[in-house]
C-alpha cells in the first residue's frame, strides 16, 4: 500500500471513538473480504508441550484486534510464528492472503518491511541513542542518511509526546514509560501497514497505561494500519481494539467485538474479563 | 548388564550432544564468515568492535607481554647459568615470545577481556528480545552482530600481537640489560641474529586464528543463552573457558603445521 493509498484509507477510517469503530466495523465487513493476517490450524510444540494447538484467527484489514490469555496460553507464539520469530509445526500463516512459508527470502525480508512490532519490554538497543534506535529500521534499509534520520527521529519522537532533546540520550536513562513510549516510536516510524504489541501497557501506572494506549489508537489511525495487540489488561483491551480474540490452551476459544468483552455470553472470556478467581477456567500449579 | 548399558547411555548422549555443538558451531561460524562477504556491510559495528578489541585491549596485553618478557629472561638466566649457556638468553626470550606467549598470551588475555564482553552483550540482546527486535526492523542479527566482531577480532589480534611481541622482547632486554650485566648491542644483536621471518609469521598467524575464535566462542556462547541473568552468566563462562580451550588446542596445531618438519 502506498502512502497515498493509506492517506485515502485514513480519511475513510477515522474512527473517534469505540462506538465508531463498532460502526464502522459493519460497513468495513463483507464476508469474502480477505483478512490481513489469516491463521488456521497452527501448532507448536516445545518438547512434550503443546503451546499452540490449532489456532485460527483472522485479522481484518485495517482494524486493531486484540488478542487475550491468561500467561502461557501462546499469545506471543502466535505472534512470533507471524513474525517468523518461531516456525510452527503445522499450519497456514497468509498475510495480504500470501502464505508467508511459502515466500522466497527476499519476499519475506520485503514483507518484514512492512510490519513493526512493539515488545514487551522495549527491547530498545542499549548500545545506540534514542534518535538511532527510532530511526533503526530507516538507516538499516538505506531510506534515509543519518543526518535526515536525527530530524526524523525528533518528528516521530513529538508524535508520542517526547522532546528532540530525548533523541540524544541513551535508553538506559529512560523512564519505563519513557522507553515504552520510544518503543513505539520505533515500531511506527517505518510507517508499517501491520504493527504488533506485546503487552503495551504492562509494568506501567494505570495513567501511563492509558497515556499509550492512546498514543496506539493515534499511531494506528494515523497510518490507517493493521493492528494485533495482546495485553492482560482489559481496560487496555477495550481501548485500543476494534476485535478482541480469546486464547486458551492453544486455541482460540472466542472472538467478537472488543467493546463486549465481560459480557461475551462466553463463560470462559467473561471470567477472563472480570478477573474472576471462581469459573470454568482454573490456574494449572505445579505439584 | 544393565549398569554398562547406562553408562554407554550416558556416553552415547554425551557424544551426541558435543556433535551436535560441534555441527552447531561450524554452521554458525560458516553463516557469520558468509555475511562478510555479502552487502550490507556493517562498517560501523565493525569500527566500534575493532577499536575495542584492538585499542581498549592494549594495556592489559602490553603489561602482560612486559612482564613475562622480564620473567623470561630472569627464569632463562637462573636455569641456563647452571650450564654456562647465559649468552642463549635473547635467543630464548625472542623465539619465545615471537612463537608462543606474544599470541597465546594476547589471546588468553583478550579471551577473558573480550570474549566474555561479547558473550554478555549479545546473551543480554537475546534475553531481553533486541535480537529478535533486529529481525523485526529488516536487520538480519548475524550480519549486525556476528560478522562485525568475526572480522574485528580476526584483524585486531595480529596488531596486539606485534605490540606484545615488542614488548615482551623489550622486558627481556630490560632485565637482560640492566639487571643481568648483559651489554646492550650484544643482547641486540644476539636477538636480532636467531630472529626468522617464519618466526613472526607464525605466530601473527596463530593471533589471527585465536581472534577468529575468541569471537566466535563469544557470539555463540551469546547468541546460544537462554534462561535471563543466569543464563547470561554461563554463556558469559562457557564463552571464556571454550574459547581458552581452543587457544590452547590450535596452538598446538598450527605449531605442528610450521615446525614440525
Amino acid at each position: 500500500m502506498t502512502p497515498s493509498d493509506r492517506e485515502a484509507q485514513r480519511s475513510v477510517n477515522q474512527p473517534g471513538n469505540a462506538s465508531d469503530r463498532g460502526a464502522q466495523r459493519s460497513v468495513n465487513q463483507p464476508g469474502n473480504e480477505t483478512p490481513k493476517i489469516r491463521l488456521r490450524s497452527l501448532r507448536k510444540s516445545f518438547g512434550a508441550k503443546r503451546v499452540l494447538d490449532g489456532v485460527d484467527l483472522d485479522v481484518r484489514a485495517n482494524h486493531s484486534m486484540v488478542l487475550l490469555g491468561g500467561s502461557g496460553s501462546g499469545k506471543s507464539v502466535t505472534i512470533k510464528c507471524i513474525l517468523g520469530l518461531i516456525t510452527p509445526d503445522e499450519g497456514l500463516i497468509e498475510i495480504d492472503g500470501q502464505d508467508v512459508s511459502k515466500l522466497s527470502r527476499r519476499d519475506r525480508t520485503e514483507m518484514r518491511d512492512r510490519i513493526g512490532m512493539l515488545f514487551q519490554n522495549g527491547a530498545l538497543f542499549d548500545s545506540l541513542p534514542v534518535w538511532e534506535n527510532v530511526c533503526f529500521k530507516l538507516l538499516a534499509q538505506k531510506r534515509i542518511t543519518r543526518a535526515a534520520a536525527r530530524d526524523k527521529a525528533a518528528e516521530v519522537l513529538a508524535q508520542v509526546g517526547l522532546a528532540a532533546s530525548v533523541g540524544d540520550l541513551s535508553p538506559s536513562e529512560l523512564s519505563g514509560g519513557m522507553q515504552k513510549r520510544v518503543a513505539l516510536a520505533r515500531a511506527v516510524a517505518a510507517q508499517p501497514d501491520i504493527i504488533f504489541f506485546d503487552e503495551p501497557t504492562t509494568g506501567l501506572d494505570p495513567i501511563m497505561g492509558a497515556v499509550i494506549d492512546g498514543l496506539i489508537v493515534d499511531c494506528v489511525q494515523r497510518l490507517g494500519a493493521t493492528a494485533l495487540s495482546i495485553t492482560h489488561d482489559m481496560a487496555s483491551a477495550r481501548r485500543i481494539g476494534d476485535d478482541a480474540a480469546m486464547i486458551h490452551k492453544g486455541q482460540i476459544i472466542w472472538t467478537g467485538a472488543a467493546g463486549a468483552l465481560g459480557n461475551t455470553g462466553n463463560a470462559m472470556v467473561d471470567q477472563f474479563a472480570r478477573g474472576e478467581r471462581e469459573g470454568p477456567i482454573q490456574m494449572e500449579l505445579r505439584r | 548388564m544393565s549398569q554398562l548399558l547406562d553408562f554407554l547411555a550416558i556416553v552415547g548422549r554425551g557424544l551426541i550432544s558435543a556433535c551436535r555443538t560441534l555441527g552447531g558451531v561450524a554452521i554458525f561460524a560458516g553463516i557469520g564468515v558468509s555475511h562478510l562477504v555479502r552487502p550490507p556491510f556493517q562498517f560501523r559495528q565493525f569500527q566500534r568492535h575493532f577499536i575495542e578489541i584492538a585499542y581498549f585491549s592494549l594495556p592489559v596485553v602490553a603489561l602482560t607481554a612486559l612482564f613475562t618478557g622480564m620473567v623470561l629472561a630472569l627464569q632463562s638466566f637462573t636455569g641456563f647459568s647452571r650450564f654456562n649457556a647465559e649468552s642463549a638468553i635473547a635467543s630464548v626470550v625472542v623465539l619465545s615470545v615471537t612463537r608462543e606467549l606474544g599470541p597465546v598470551l594476547a589471546s588468553l588475555m583478550v579471551a577473558g577481556r573480550i570474549g566474555a564482553a561479547m558473550a554478555a552483550e549479545i546473551g543480554t540482546m537475546r534475553v531481553t528480545d533486541q535480537v529478535d527486535a533486529l529481525t523485526t526492523l529488516s536487520t538480519d542479527p548475524m550480519k549486525y552482530l556476528v560478522a562485525p566482531r568475526l572480522l574485528a577480532a580476526t584483524l585486531a589480534m595480529p596488531l596486539l600481537v606485534i605490540v606484545a611481541n615488542i614488548l615482551g622482547v623489550l622486558g627481556g632486554f630490560l632485565i637482560g640489560t640492566v639487571k643481568l650485566g648483559f651489554v646492550a648491542q650484544t643482547y641486540l644483536d644476539n636477538t636480532w641474529d636467531v630472529l626468522e621471518v617464519m618466526d613472526v609469521v607464525s605466530g601473527l598467524v596463530k593471533a589471527a586464528v585465536f581472534g577468529f575464535v575468541i569471537a566466535l566462542m563469544g557470539s555463540w556462547c551469546g547468541y546460544n543463552s537462554r534462561g535471563g541473568a543466569q543464563g547470561v552468566g554461563q554463556a558469559t563462562t562457557s564463552a571464556v573457558v571454550s574459547s581458552s580451550i581452543l587457544i590452547l588446542a590450535l596452538d598446538y596445531v598450527i605449531t605442528e603445521a610450521f615446525f614440525s618438519r
